[in-house]
């Protein structure tokens, strides 16, 4: 019950803001942020009061809620949460709050509005992290979309309609491939038990042809790395990133990317086990040129919002790379790689929003020497910029040598070629610290302060997590542990299956033996 | 007291907490007293610690702070690991770190980054301590990158200048090269091992591979690889000249103390991986061979003080590689520690001198500072009098009569790396008197504004002394036998095999090196003070040779064209993503054929009736033509 | 009884409605077009007359009286949006009136 509490809680929110702005504009800023606040605080209770690693099969769904929605098709209304969905409600709370607290002065019109498309965005990213019914899980990966669209395409930048279209395009068209898959799936599954059904526990164990499984399960990889998203299918994020407002970029960056990777352990590896293992090879070769061509291209930004979305194609190559690399390391290393990538690519972002408020460009070639008016926002973008190159002590670091580790296992040369990813990350990221904070300063028309004391609000709290992450991961890794593991396992056992008969037979042998 | 390690590298960081923290609300004072203070306890316990590990039986003690990462058997644990090796490192650099804090309180004085400076020294000071004390390789490539941050910091430390921010960068990057040959090295190891905790490595490793297995070598010149990049060896030194950039106490630190001999550290850490792998170990050798070489004659023709020691650093720390190389461990560890000594002390002084004379880089600008800075001088002077390895009296003598020896001597040393050595030690002497000669002797230059005060020269006269008497701990044989640093490292590293018959030839070589040494004297002072008019000669009648010496044998250019403009190359014409264009391709293909298609929708009501006609007629012919 | 051949009927009604046809195609005055539609249908109307009576069924009959009602309804509506054209635009010109245009 409480997973339903997640939704509505978020969506009644969006209600309201939109109904008070009549009478006061920043009540409308305040309920957004205490619903978020609600919810963050509750998820955080239920994550540390709840013992994720008991090793009993059954606990690893800490909460479950199904009700019937249209029986007919056999559509449930079904949320569950696993310490996985767990983590990602977390992450979209914390960040949905800061989103709400960066918007404070830079969205000036239409705040309800702009507060209920935010809080909707949230909610179906939420109800995608929790559903577990494939009927369900496309309905919120389209709530999460409109709502989005319209956080483009009215508060964005002065390209903000072309990014829109482009954005709903690319997800949209993708996501229309993953509802044939599903319904594919279900129509399958239907014709061989004679139920059919949207369950996604149901599902799960649908036996399909080889070349069926190829075809459905491309269906469901296409709108998850269009999303992710990997080259070829990258270029809506620098537009939609650089031309969205600062909260439009934070959720983008920090949530909606998430989504691909949550769909892809999710939905692509356990629903088709085989057919994932046939392209992982493949999967990873364009996880690791997205690494070295995101890097290639954040280098060459200008913009500093493109520059940091390419980053993004860059860090998410990573998981990517992890998520097929199919072992414990690698897939652990994606689900940091996750969370810690949401936190320093929104901090960058807000920051990039910070400068934009203060000097009216995005054009790093305008900026220059502002260490000395802002010591404190440099040493912030010190910080993030630090997090984004995979400095340890900071989270990505410990995401990224986790994937890398585990990924060595699968391939050598990929795994090579991905580590040297590190150094193009190097050279993007201090291109940043270099042309916006060395050198004298370039004078504008607007004085340029340093933090406010919101914006340090927002900072500082994103420091700490990202330091805690790189000195204490434990504590998330240990949640994500058993859910992973399932992952991992799906992948091998149907691999592996005549093996493992292998070694039992070898053990009964050997009892035999003994008896004898 | 060995339980109050875990405080050496907290210290630092403590510290560098509080003045990130406060910094900008202190006042100076506090800010020396909490960025000096925390790494002289630091030194303070080191000695301490130091005292309870000799006095007790054990080689080693370990101590775990708490479990880092848990994943599928990859647990590195932030644990420290004290034995002789780190404990030698450890002292070195918190103290000769204190020392260099002390020195910056007055250096700094009057820079309004002074709390900014403090943190970053003391953050440094901590990575290195985590290097060197870490238990497993994760944490080790914790202190590795986080000492690469902090030099990148401080290297940019005055941030105004657009020209320090991109020495930083370029620091940044070619050592972060070097790391990620490091890193792969580590998923290679974890693979080999399931672990990447250093001492179960260096257990397993012998039960695991025979002598000169394919994967010992990758995996030593993978590392090798991280060492190279860290230490400024060929071929990734080009960053550590242009490294010149931040403050003068910056660069002793970088040089002497920390971050430079990471490399060092880490191929004498992992010495049984190397010693496995003896084509990568001759590589170091040859490495450090000619790197020494390259880096000293490059030092011959700079005119900029500190230049001139950083391509000496380079060179000096080609000996320890030469050393390691040939398997003399402890000879490099030695030579690493009067290094530091020396180093430090002619950073700071050089750092003092420029200070005062307003910050005049240039050598032939300064000159008869001898009686102006008495203290300097003679400081100064002890220093390169140690770099130079003057025979008996200095500490560099000792360390580096070591190296050649056994570069000679030692199983796998031979004539080659002998003479590498030999010339080398010839061209130090003659650049380190060079620069002794131009700065102190001859007419006054530029003036001297005031002498320094108590917290430079202290710190000055304390590493003279060490530069100069630490070298009687370790004596040669053909001399005396005392051998306390071989002896102290013996557990950990073992001692170098000669040999046969050797043994006997050692003051031959040791006479040669005398020679040697006192004649690269004599050469700088025929050349520079009875002479001064035959330099520049040489300089005109060989041009040439000596730009391309004083462009670092134009490494720097030749990375420049082969790597970096055709990457940005390739970057600029690629800013607009060439796979967006494509999708631009799409976009208008269907473009056009919405044209197409809104050009037939004309709105007059004949061209529909033309429309309707011509498709009857074609559907009844059609119809027509296939129902007969 | 002299019956008329089926063929001459038929060609007759062909003959009709191409005229129609290309008078609609032709001219450009929309009552003109109007009445071309006219004899199109009453063109398609003959050929049921002469179907029906060659196959001696009442359907062709009724098929035109279908034709004739759908073509009252047609002119009652076509003329309104004539009277309407012209209003808004002073001329009974079709070219002229292609506000659709896509």
């Amino acid at each position: 019950m409480i997973l339903l509490w997640f939704i509505i809680i978020l969506m009644a929110g969006g209600i309201v803001a939109w109904i008070v702005e009549k009478w006061n504009a920043d009540l409308s800023r305040w309920i957004s942020f205490l619903a978020l606040a609600v919810n963050f605080v509750i998820a955080v209770m239920i994550w540390s009061q709840h013992d994720f690693m008991l090793a009993e099969p059954n606990s690893i769904w800490i909460a479950d809620y199904a009700v019937n929605w249209i029986p007919i098709f056999g559509i449930t209304f079904h949320l569950a949460m696993d310490g996985l969905s767990l983590l990602m409600l977390m992450l979209t709370f914390f960040l949905g709050m800061l989103s709400v607290l960066t918007s404070w002065k830079e969205i000036q019109f239409k705040i309800g509005f702009f507060h209920f498309n935010l809080l909707w965005v949230l909610a179906g990213i939420t109800g995608v992290f929790l559903t577990m019914d494939l009927f369900l899980f496309y309905f919120f990966w389209e709530v999460m979309l409109i709502p989005m669209y319209f956080l483009i395409g009215i508060w964005g930048h002065e390209n903000r309609r072309y990014a829109a279209y482009k954005f709903f395009i690319f997800t949209q068209a993708s996501g229309l491939l993953m509802l044939l898959a599903i319904l594919g799936v279900y129509f399958i599954h239907g014709n061989v038990t004679g139920t059919y059904t949207f369950d996604y526990f149901q599902l799960l164990n649908t036996p399909f042809e080889p070349d069926t499984a190829r075809w459905l399960m491309l269906g469901f990889l296409i709108a998850f790395v269009v999303k992710l998203p990997v080259i070829p299918f990258h270029t809506w994020l620098p537009d939609a990133h650089s031309q969205a407002p600062t909260a439009g970029s934070l959720i983008l960056a920090g949530l909606l990317l998430k989504t691909g990777a949550y769909g892809l352990l999710r939905f692509v590896i356990p629903l088709f086990p085989d057919a994932a293992h046939d392209i992982s090879k493949w999967a990873m070769l364009f996880g690791v040129i997205g690494i070295l061509y995101g890097a290639l291209l954040a280098f060459s930004q200008t913009d500093l919002k493109r520059l940091i979305a390419y980053t993004s194609v860059s860090h998410m190559g990573f998981v990517m790379l992890g998520v097929f690399a199919f072992n414990e390391l690698a897939v652990q290393g994606v689900v940091m790689q996750m969370i810690t990538h949401g936190i320093s690519t929104g901090a960058l972002f807000i920051l990039a929003g910070s400068v934009y408020e203060r000097i009216h460009t995005r054009d790093i070639n305008q900026m220059g020497g502002y260490w000395s008016k802002a010591p404190f926002m440099g040493f912030i973008a010190i910080v993030f910029v630090m997090a984004s190159l995979g400095l340890p002590g900071l989270g990505n670091f410990v995401a990224e040598f986790l994937i890398l580790v585990g990924t060595w296992n699968s391939s050598h040369l990929l795994t090579i070629l991905a580590t040297t990813g590190l150094v193009g990350a190097t050279a993007y990221s201090l291109r940043i610290m270099q042309r916006i904070f060395y050198g004298t300063e370039i004078k504008s028309s607007h004085p340029f302060v340093d933090l406010s004391l919101r914006e340090k609000a927002m900072m500082v709290p994103l420091v700490l997590v990202i330091v805690w992450l790189g000195l204490f991961p434990q504590p998330i890794l240990n949640t994500s542990k058993i859910p992973m593991m399932k992952v991992v396992q799906t992948q091998s056992k149907s691999k592996q299956e005549s093996v493992a008969l292998d070694i039992l037979n070898n053990k009964e042998d050997s009892k035999g033996g003994d008896h004898e | 007291m060995k339980e109050l390690l875990w405080l050496i590298p907290t210290l630092p960081f403590t510290g560098a907490l509080l003045l990130i923290l406060l910094g900008r609300k202190l006042p100076r004072f506090a800010v020396s007293l909490i960025g000096a203070g925390s790494v002289g306890l630091a030194a303070l316990i080191t000695i301490l610690v130091g005292i309870d590990f000799n006095s007790s039986s054990e080689n080693s003690f370990q101590q775990i702070v708490w479990t880092w990462i848990d994943v599928a058997g990859l647990k590195p644990q932030i644990a420290f690991h004290l034995d002789a090796l780190s404990l030698v490192f450890i002292f070195v650099i918190t103290f000769v770190g204190f020392l260099i804090h002390v020195y910056s309180t007055e250096f700094m004085q009057d820079d309004e980054g002074y709390a900014r400076f403090f943190t970053y020294l003391n953050l440094f000071v901590g990575s290195m301590l985590i290097l060197v004390l870490a238990d497993n390789l994760v944490l080790l490539y914790f202190g590795w990158e986080g000492v690469g941050l902090c030099s990148y910091l401080l290297i940019g430390f005055w941030y105004l200048d657009e020209k320090n921010g991109y020495a930083a960068r370029k620091a940044f990057i070619i050592t972060r090269i070097g790391d990620t040959a490091m890193a792969i090295g580590l998923f290679m190891l974890f693979k080999a091992f399931g672990t990447l905790h250093i001492q179960d490595i260096l257990t397993q490793a012998p039960q695991t591979w025979t002598v000169g297995s394919e994967e010992a070598v990758f995996i030593a010149f993978l590392l090798l690889g991280g060492a190279v990049g860290k230490s400024a060896q060929l071929p990734l030194q080009t960053w550590l000249p242009d490294a010149m950039a931040g403050p003068s106490p910056v660069s002793a630190l970088i040089h002497a103390a920390t971050m430079v001999t990471a490399g060092v550290y880490l191929i004498s850490r992992m010495h049984i991986v190397f010693e496995l792998a003896p084509l990568a170990q001759m590589w170091v050798g040859i490495i450090g061979a000619l790197t020494l070489l390259l880096a000293g004659f490059s030092a011959l023709t700079q005119f900029d003080l500190k230049r001139i020691l950083a391509y000496s650093t380079i060179s000096q720390i080609g000996y320890m590689f030469l050393a390691l190389g040939v398997g003399a461990w402890s000879a490099a560890i030695f030579h690493f520690m009067i290094h530091a000594f020396f180093k430090a002390l002619l950073f700071l002084a050089a750092g003092a001198i420029i200070h005062l004379l307003h910050h005049e880089h240039d050598i032939f600008k300064m000159g008869g500072l001898k009686n102006k800075l008495p203290t300097i001088y003679w400081t100064f002077l002890i220093g390169s009098a140690s770099l130079a390895a003057i025979p008996f009296i200095t500490g560099g003598f000792y360390s580096k009569d070591a190296i050649l020896w056994l570069s000679l001597a030692g199983e796998k040393g031979n004539v080659g790396f002998f003479l590498a050595a030999l010339i080398g030690a010839f061209i130090t002497s003659v650049y380190t008197f060079r620069m002794v000669f131009v700065t102190f002797f001859g007419t006054e230059k530029t003036h001297v504004s005031h002498s320094a005060g108590s917290r430079m020269t202290i710190p000055l006269i304390v590493l003279a002394a060490l530069s100069t008497f630490a070298g009687f701990i370790e004596l040669p044989h053909s001399i005396a036998h005392v051998e306390l640093f071989s002896n102290f490292l013996h557990p950990v590293l073992p001692t170098i095999t000669l040999q046969e018959g050797a043994e006997s030839k050692e003051w031959i070589v040791q006479l040669i090196a005398v020679v040697v040494s006192l004649g690269g004297v004599y050469l700088a002072y025929y050349f520079y003070i009875k002479k001064p008019e035959l330099p520049d000669q040489l300089k005109t009648s060989s041009i040439a040779f000596h730009n391309f010496w004083f462009l670092g044998w134009g490494f720097d250019t030749a990375y420049d064209t082969l790597f970096v403009k055709p990457f940005v190359f390739v970057a600029t014409i690629n800013k607009q993503d060439i796979i967006d264009r494509l999708y631009d391709e799409l976009v208008k293909l269907a473009d056009f054929l919405h044209r197409v298609f809104a050009w037939t929708q004309s709105g007059i009501l004949r061209w529909y009736m033309v429309g309707i006609v011509v498709g009857a007629i074609l559907i009844v012919t059609l119809s027509l033509l296939v129902g007969s | 009884m002299n019956t008329i051949p089926v063929e001459a009927g038929l060609m007759l009604a062909g003959i009709l409605f191409v005229l129609g046809t290309i008078s609609v195609l032709v001219r450009r005055n929309i009552i003109f077009m109007l009445i071309s539609v006219e004899i199109m249908l009453n063109a398609a109307g003959l050929a049921f007359i002469v179907a029906g009576s060659r196959w001696v069924q009442p359907d062709g009959q009724v098929m035109f009286i279908f034709i004739l009602t759908m073509a009252a309804a047609e002119v009652s509506v076509g003329l309104a949006l004539i009277l309407q054209i012209y209003h808004q635009l002073k001329t009974l010109d079709s070219d002229a009136a292609n506000k659709m245009k896509g």
